[in-house]
């Protein structure tokens, strides 16, 4: 989550609107803290019946869409969408898997730094995160800091992501 | 208050001729309304047709007589280019009733150079179309409609209307009969009938007490006329003594504005939608700048073909252009029919029995809610609402449209210390201000923040090293430091770090929400989590996924 937070970021910074759709539990206080511009971000917690429908809308005018697909998105559903966002120059990130994603982000490691036994408190944590996909034919991995590094890359427009 | 009348002479009769070809104004017509006449032509009059003869009555007065039904909507709707063509030199026209109009007569009056010129010019407007106008002058809307009848020439020859003794205010010779000069309405309706008064009970029961004239009737006590004859007694009273019931509107209401698109057959594709959609904003704009006039706020309704009035008011930071409203309407629209078609759908799939298909919309009407003069929206000189901005927040009207209100949330910063309060999530459209303001909340959680925050905690079993639960006692105090953490029965994991208890005792003095708790982030081999002891129990409130 705070990768697509994290990711989400980057574009909001510079003006880009954001929307997570279908993700009730999402921190938003992280993805303040993380660089989300919050006067630039609307969320769909219960989208329902209408996910498709309400995602599609938003692609033509958001630019980084979050979404967790529900269970029963078909193929069919999700090819239709990743072309009308593709075509409309947005990025839908996924929280979960979506069939023929362009890149993917996965986290093979983590650790968090600033605990002690009974003191301290969580002060950032490293991760390693494993690039594969259409778009990255040699899989890659790079460690990275969240928060407090700003070694992220913008992501690649069009892109699918699942994170 | 000076008012202007124009008075459309039989306008019953001028309408319903102009509904029924072959008919023309000039014949002798009489307008019937359950089997009396309501009006009819000078032509008619002539002959000796009333108003209020039974039409074999008036059909034996004048055997070659035309009678015509009355139709009220035919005659509002033939009266709106009149008060189009009226309005366009006078600003500010009141229809008292179709073929009845009143204006402020000071502005007019002072345009072209007096009243009498006023009054020609307007009823000259009238004439130019066609129809035969009469212009009167007088304190008061009631007072003009007199003089305007009594400046009419009838070829018929009415009933002497006009004051026998007339002129006792000794009126210049030169004034023309139609303008009665500022502060002699009373002298003016003095002579007048009680029948002038359009109340044919009160003007029966009048006579009948021996009070013949307007001038008498005004002479009467007003207290004794309110309670002998009640409210309307009384506002008759009031009028038969030259004082107006209340002033002329200076403005057409709102509500004319509204722009109202009829679809036959109903409309089910949202294609079809926008396409009238886009034909009822151009209307509706160019209604509006024709008075000078932008509008900030419009509800726009639909109404579908079981009859169910659908509407919704959307609200915007600026003046609203024709593909504005094109496009909310359009928006609208969709959201009525998509969410119609998901809801049949989901009744079909329940194999609902008494499930109806969707029904089509047949009405489509926008009526702003707010207007404002022109000029009142210039667009910022630097920045202001970007173009992407605009775009962004056309997209979420869109989607908010169509879940409905509370599907679209925002969220802003809010005062609290927990996860979940230093977020408030505010309806989209509604105003972007915490219930809670965001100055110092000492004992806040510190950053970095959890990007988990479940919207239902979990129970969580927290052991120690020697398999014992741990427990944080009324002093925040922890019995031992905590070794396995289980979150709902999951397998344990081991704890690699943690910290806290931090102590918070909220809103103490609030039952409602007082709140007791404390704090502990734990670390672990998969993540690192906030777990929150409450009632002696464990819970996890948020991870930092």
């Amino acid at each position: 989550m705070s990768l697509a937070l994290a990711v989400l970021a980057g574009p909001s910074s510079s003006g880009a609107w954001g929307a997570i759709v279908g993700v009730p539990e999402v921190g938003v206080l992280a993805a303040g803290e993380l660089g989300v511009d919050l006067d630039r971000l609307v969320l769909i917690p219960w989208p329902s019946d209408a996910w498709a429908t309400a995602v599609a809308a938003l692609a033509d005018a958001i630019d980084v869409i979050v979404v967790r697909p529900p269970a029963q998105v078909t193929g069919n559903d999700a090819r239709r969408l990743a072309a009308r966002v593709r075509q409309r120059g947005a990025v839908l990130l996924s929280l979960g898997e979506w069939a023929g994603a362009d890149l993917r982000l996965t986290v093979t490691e983590q650790q968090w730094h600033g605990l002690g036994d009974g003191f301290g408190r969580l002060r950032a944590r490293s991760m390693t995160v494993r690039v594969s996909g259409r778009r990255a034919a040699i899989p890659r991995e790079e460690r990275i800091w969240l928060p407090g590094d700003d070694s992220l890359a913008p992501p690649p427009r069009p892109a699918l992501q699942v994170v | 208050m000076r008012a202007l009348v124009l008075w459309c002479v039989d306008w019953p009769v001028v309408a319903a001729a102009s509904q029924v070809p072959d008919v023309d104004p000039t014949m002798p017509v009489a307008v019937l309304s359950a089997n009396r006449v309501v009006a009819c032509s000078a032509a008619a009059r002539v002959e000796g047709v009333r108003r209020g003869q039974r039409k074999r009555e008036a059909q034996a007065r004048c055997p070659g007589l035309v009678t015509l039904p009355r139709d009220q909507s035919a005659e509002a709707r033939a009266y709106e280019p009149v008060v189009a063509a009226i309005e366009a030199l006078a600003p500010g026209v009141e229809i008292v009733r179709p073929g009845l109009c009143a204006v402020r007569a000071n502005g007019p009056a002072r345009f072209f150079g007096g009243e009498d010129r006023a009054a020609a010019r307007l009823a000259g407007t009238v004439m130019a179309l066609g129809i035969e106008c009469q212009a009167g002058i007088a304190d008061g809307v009631f007072a003009a409609t007199l003089a305007a009848r009594q400046g009419y020439a009838d070829p018929g020859g009415r009933p002497p209307e006009a004051p026998r003794n007339a002129d006792p205010g000794g009126r210049p010779p030169e004034t023309p009969r139609n303008i009665v000069p500022a502060g002699k309405t009373p002298e003016f309706l003095a002579p007048f009938p009680v029948d002038a008064l359009d109340r044919p009970e009160l003007a029966d029961l009048l006579r009948r007490l021996g009070i013949r004239t307007l001038g008498a009737f005004a002479a009467l006590p007003a207290r004794d006329v309110l309670t002998r004859f009640g409210p309307d007694g009384a506002l008759a009273h009031r009028l038969a003594g030259g004082a107006e019931e209340r002033p002329v509107a200076a403005r057409r209401p709102p509500t004319d504005l509204a722009v109202r698109h009829e679809l036959d057959p109903p409309v089910n594709r949202i294609d079809t939608a926008a396409f009238h959609a886009k034909a009822a904003a151009e209307q509706f704009v160019s209604a509006l700048t024709e008075r000078g006039l932008v509008c900030s706020s419009i509800d726009i309704s639909a109404q579908t073909h079981a009859g169910e009035w659908l509407s919704r008011r959307w609200r915007h930071d600026g003046a609203l252009t024709v593909s504005d409203i094109a496009d909310r309407m359009r928006w609208q629209v969709e959201g009525w029919l998509v969410g119609a078609t998901l809801r049949g759908e989901a009744g079909e799939a329940a194999g609902d029995e008494g499930y109806e298909r969707p029904h089509g919309i047949t009405v489509l009407r926008l009526e702003p809610a707010e207007a404002m003069p022109a000029g009142a929206f210039p667009t910022a000189l630097w920045g202001g609402p970007g173009e992407h901005d605009e775009r962004a927040r056309r997209a979420v009207n869109r989607v908010h449209s169509l879940l409905g209100h509370g599907g679209v949330l925002v969220p802003v910063l809010a005062g609290g210390r927990g996860p979940d309060d230093q977020i408030e999530l505010i309806p989209w459209g509604d105003e972007r201000t915490p219930s809670r303001a965001a100055s110092p909340w000492p004992g806040r959680l510190p950053a970095p923040f959890p990007a988990v925050v479940l919207p239902r905690r979990r129970p969580a079993t927290v052991l120690d090293a020697t398999g014992t639960p741990v427990q944080v006692n009324g002093r925040a105090v922890i019995s031992a430091a905590p070794a396995t953490v289980a979150i709902n029965g999951d397998p344990p994991e081991v704890v690699l770090g943690w910290t806290g208890p931090w102590p918070v005792d909220e809103r103490w003095w609030d039952t409602r929400y007082a709140r007791r708790c404390a704090r502990v982030q734990i670390a672990t081999s998969s993540g690192a989590w906030l777990l929150t002891v409450e009632d002696s129990r464990w819970w996890l409130a948020a991870t930092y996924g």
